[in-house]
């Protein structure tokens, strides 16, 4: 990682103002937004958007095409370009010819993707931006940090100071205040400006309109005043309706800002009189910049679904920490990753995809259906193809894939009591995702018998109606064979013989989550060859990660790799895959297993793990479970937010992981429940390692499964 | 519907009144210019987009408000502090106010004073935009606006605040009896 990146993270985080301003909107945020939403049908909303989005960015051409004669019907001046250089050029050239002395802007980050403002400036022209966020980040000489919110990043006071030196008149940082001070002085900007510059929020290819969707009123202005208006639009605006900007119109407001409507929707088609009888000057400049080429990509094609919400961002659980600046200087946050390793070119994604702890969040409120990790996951995978897996990290999968040699090695290491020696460099990086290299955290006990040996130990009742194969992945073999131990235990009750596979080896997580698609594959092969060796009604797995796994990512890693071998394997036995709380909530439906009767077991919260939640949407059976059994559940706040595991993530960036840590251990404790609950070994290693290093009253960190296991009847 | 759109009109902080006849909204009209002052100086001035209210009205009433012009002209517009044009829909959905706003004069006067009153003929309420778009007419109105609330930002901090580059207040007064609209 580039030593100038991880000192931008250290910056970020220790900016108490950005991240206390972050986080407390995104709390916000949050709340807000359910409430923009109430009575709609999200999935069907963006079911339609994806289909409005994902129809105009597989026919770009044709739309772009239809487009210009429509706008140039009504008497616009259509210009498509590939290159921002041209896009410049154009511009300044309108403007020369026209005697442009100054330009009034409104927000647009096409222009920003293509640094236009310093280019006009250098050509003698005045840009004024008159957005407000994007007006003091000007003034500050900065840039965006946030797609919808420019100046999220910056205080009142700190605004106050601009504004103040601006003016030269010393301003308290009282925020109404404030804002009328920039109504002030752009006012005279925007009457005397001789160009309109705005972007476009949405392009209508069969009317050729363009939409402008704004709050403050700047857009009306930017559109209406000056003679000449261009517009700057991305071509991935394009829709091939006027009707469709209808699904957009609902979406992009509620969860950019959580409103109904902004106060504003402009929408242009062809030139209007100006207020001098005169005719107004209307070019649209439709850019490409390598929108079609990520159009033309199999997987990429959905990021052009984007309606530029920045939803995925105020979710985002790294980006409040750290804030946009460390992503970059135009696009942030995980849609800004994919769409910098495009504008830009991969390599600038090298560091910033790194930031992605895969947790999904963004995943679930993205109004146009894009799956932002799994994006993030295939840029990852594309830069270890280019620039190969580090040596490091190969001789790693090297061991992890052997069993016997990695509980070992692992043994030997915990044994040691300070585990992984700091004199060699390998030993230092070997865990993967059992790292101790953070604070705040402790690593579990490396069990001294992994659970493949326990298993041969544990007598099972004979002549069992039904059959599952247990996987057991990493972290349950060699950590907690206790929880796999609790898991025959309930099975056996229910009429379920479990079988462990001894071939069976890691799920390849950590491989694909760093880009190593092909270990993962070999991982994968390994698994399903192990698996479905033996005839079993369920695989079942008591790590979510693990179960994603073997229910959609052997699929993905094959697919995505042009491997077809193993497809129909990978298929079975993703059908055959099931979680353990799901497999345990529908045995007791089946009135196969019960819980002793009448337990006050107490209060009790619950940490919903990322994969389990978000990916097999198996959050409510837990639950209902831990209260079947007798327990009092008692709601965090932010249950569903990622702890800061993220497999390896705490490992390559503990200062963000840790801080995530330390938030989700205040929310447990706030509940007052002496313990909690969860789905995942990961999640427990996290959570019980933080609570282990805190003050206080430790609350107990258990497995589900442990705790359902005490509770069974008879 | 109306008492839908008032509702989510309000809670976007815009007011709403309305009157059964014309006459009746021309009284409301100018006792409000009264009451904000509206006179005969740079920054007091009152501008009123040519529309259907106007043809049907006694003008004189309007015309007798000193400070308001019934031509407006961007320096007059710049200067005043009320602005009145008339809408042709409302979307009862979201307290939306949607205008053919080609002409440069509707835009003048709705941008650029503090206050805006917008005049809406009731008859103009829609259940919401889905019902509107299958109304417009991109192809013959070159600027199609909808207002939603006076201007507002929260780039500060993330604190709503009302009143930036548009206006910072929006009154919205219904007619049931408007003739001459859509
Ligand atoms: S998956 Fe989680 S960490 Fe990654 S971009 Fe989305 S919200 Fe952020
Ligand atoms: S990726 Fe989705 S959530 Fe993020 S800005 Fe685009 S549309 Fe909004």
């Amino acid at each position: 990682m580039q030593q100038d990146f991880k000192q931008s993270i250290d910056r970020a985080l220790n900016n108490a103002n950005l991240t206390g301003a972050l986080g407390k909107f995104s709390e916000a945020y949050k709340v807000n937004r359910a409430k923009a939403y109430e009575g709609i049908d999200f999935e069907e909303l963006r079911g339609k958007i994806a289909s409005v989005k994902g129809y105009a960015a597989s026919h770009l051409e044709e739309l772009s095409r239809q487009f210009k004669e429509n706008a140039e019907a009504k008497g616009a001046k259509v210009f498509c370009t590939k290159d921002p250089a041209q896009v410049r050029e154009y511009i300044l050239k309108v403007a020369k010819e026209a005697g442009v002395k100054s330009i009034v802007k409104s927000k647009s980050m096409a222009t920003e993707e293509i640094h236009l403002n310093s280019y006009l400036e250098k050509a003698g022209i005045e840009v004024g931006e008159t957005d407000l966020g994007e007006w003091i980040i000007q003034l500050a000489g900065q840039t965006p940090s946030h797609m919808v919110m420019p100046a999220i990043h910056m205080t009142k006071e700190e605004v106050s100071d601009l504004f103040s030196k601006e003016i030269d008149e010393r301003l308290s940082s009282d925020i109404p205040r404030l804002v009328k001070v920039a109504r002030n002085e752009l006012r005279p900007k925007f009457l005397k400006a001789d160009m309109g510059i705005s972007g476009g929020n949405m392009a209508c290819a069969d009317t050729g309109s363009i939409v402008l969707v704004t709050n403050e009123g700047n857009a009306r202005l930017v559109t209406s005043l000056p003679k000449i208006h261009i517009a700057l639009v991305g071509i991935e605006k394009l829709v091939a309706h006027f009707s469709d900007i209808a699904p957009i119109l609902k979406a992009l407001p509620r969860s950019a800002t959580a409103q109904l409507l902004t106060s504003y929707v402009s929408i242009i088609t062809g030139p209007t009189l100006n207020s001098d009888g005169s005719m107004k000057d209307l070019h649209i400049i439709l850019m490409d910049n390598r929108r079609s080429e990520m159009a033309a990509d199999p997987i990429f094609k959905e990021a052009m679904q984007c309606i530029r919400c920045a939803s995925c961002l105020n979710v985002c659980p790294i980006f409040r920490l750290v804030g946009g600046h460390v992503f970059g200087k135009v696009y942030t946050g995980g849609i800004g990753t994919i769409l910098t390793a495009w504008y830009d070119e991969l390599k600038s994604s090298e560091d910033i995809q790194g930031l992605c702890i895969q947790c999904g969040a963004c995943k679930d409120v993205c109004p146009a259906k894009i799956d932002i990790p799994a994006l993030i996951m295939e840029i990852r995978r594309r830069l270890v193809q280019k620039e190969g897996v580090p040596m490091l990290q190969k001789s790693i999968y090297a061991v992890v894939n052997n069993r016997r040699l990695f509980h070992g090695m692992l043994r030997a290491a915990s044994i040691a009591g300070k585990p992984f020696s700091r004199g060699t460099k390998f030993i230092r990086h070997l865990p993967m995702f059992l790292a101790d290299l953070t604070d705040g955290r402790s690593l579990p006990a490396i069990a001294s018998k992994p659970f493949r040996d326990v298993f041969k130990t544990i007598t099972q009742p004979k002549n069992l109606k039904e059959k599952a194969v247990f996987y057991g992945g990493c972290l349950i073999d060699f950590a907690y064979p206790e929880m796999g131990e609790a898991l025959v235990k309930i099975l056996n009750k229910a009429g379920v013989e479990v079988l462990f596979p001894e071939g069976q080896t890691c799920c390849g997580a950590p491989a694909r989550y760093n880009g190593a698609y092909e270990v993962a594959a070999q991982n994968a092969e390994d698994n399903i060859q192990a698996l479905l060796a033996e005839r079993a009604d369920y695989v079942v797995s008591a790590c979510p990660t693990c179960t994603v796994a073997l229910d959609h990512e052997f699929i993905a890693t094959f697919e995505s790799l042009g491997r077809k071998k193993y497809l129909p394997q990978a298929r079975e036995l993703a059908a055959k895959t099931i979680d353990f709380s799901t497999l345990v909530k529908k045995l007791v439906d089946e009135g196969r297993l019960s819980f002793k009767e009448g337990q006050h077991l107490g209060k009790i919260t619950y940490h919903d793990s990322c994969h389990l939640k978000r990916t097999l949407h198996a959050e409510q059976s837990p639950r209902q479970l831990l209260q079947k059994a007798g327990y009092e559940l008692s709601e965090m706040f932010e249950c569903d937010i990622c702890c800061g595991m993220g497999g390896s993530y705490s490992l390559k960036l503990p200062e963000i992981s840790a801080p995530i840590l330390q938030r989700k251990l205040k929310n447990i404790k706030d509940t007052g429940a002496p313990m909690v609950a969860m789905d995942c070994p990961g999640c427990v290693m996290q959570i019980r390692g933080g609570m282990d290093q805190l003050e206080g009253a430790p609350v107990r960190v258990q497995h589900t499964v442990e705790l359902l296991a005490a509770q069974l009847k008879g | 519907m109306f008492e839908q759109f008032k509702t989510r009109a309000e809670g976007v902080s815009a007011e709403v009144h309305r009157f059964t006849t014309e006459a009746e909204a021309l009284a409301f009209l100018v006792d409000f210019l009264r009451t904000e002052g509206v006179a005969d100086a740079p920054g007091q001035y009152a501008v009123v987009a040519d529309c259907p209210f106007l043809q049907s009205i006694d003008r004189q009433q309007l015309e007798e408000v000193a400070g308001l012009w019934l031509e407006v002209t961007r320096d007059r517009a710049a200067a005043a502090k009320v602005g009145i044009s008339q809408m042709d829909w409302a979307l009862a959905d979201t307290g939306t106010l949607v205008q053919d706003a080609s002409a440069i004069d509707k835009r003048l006067v709705s941008s650029l004073p503090i206050i805006h009153v917008a005049l809406i003929a009731t008859s103009g309420l829609l259940p919401d935009m889905p019902a509107w778009l299958s109304e417009a007419h991109p192809e013959t109105a070159g600027y199609l606006a909808m207002i939603t609330g006076p201007s507002r930002t929260a780039d500060i901090e993330r604190v709503l605040t009302i009143g930036v580059h548009g206006p910072e207040r929006l009154i919205i007064v219904f007619v049931d009896q408007l003739g001459g609209t859509n």
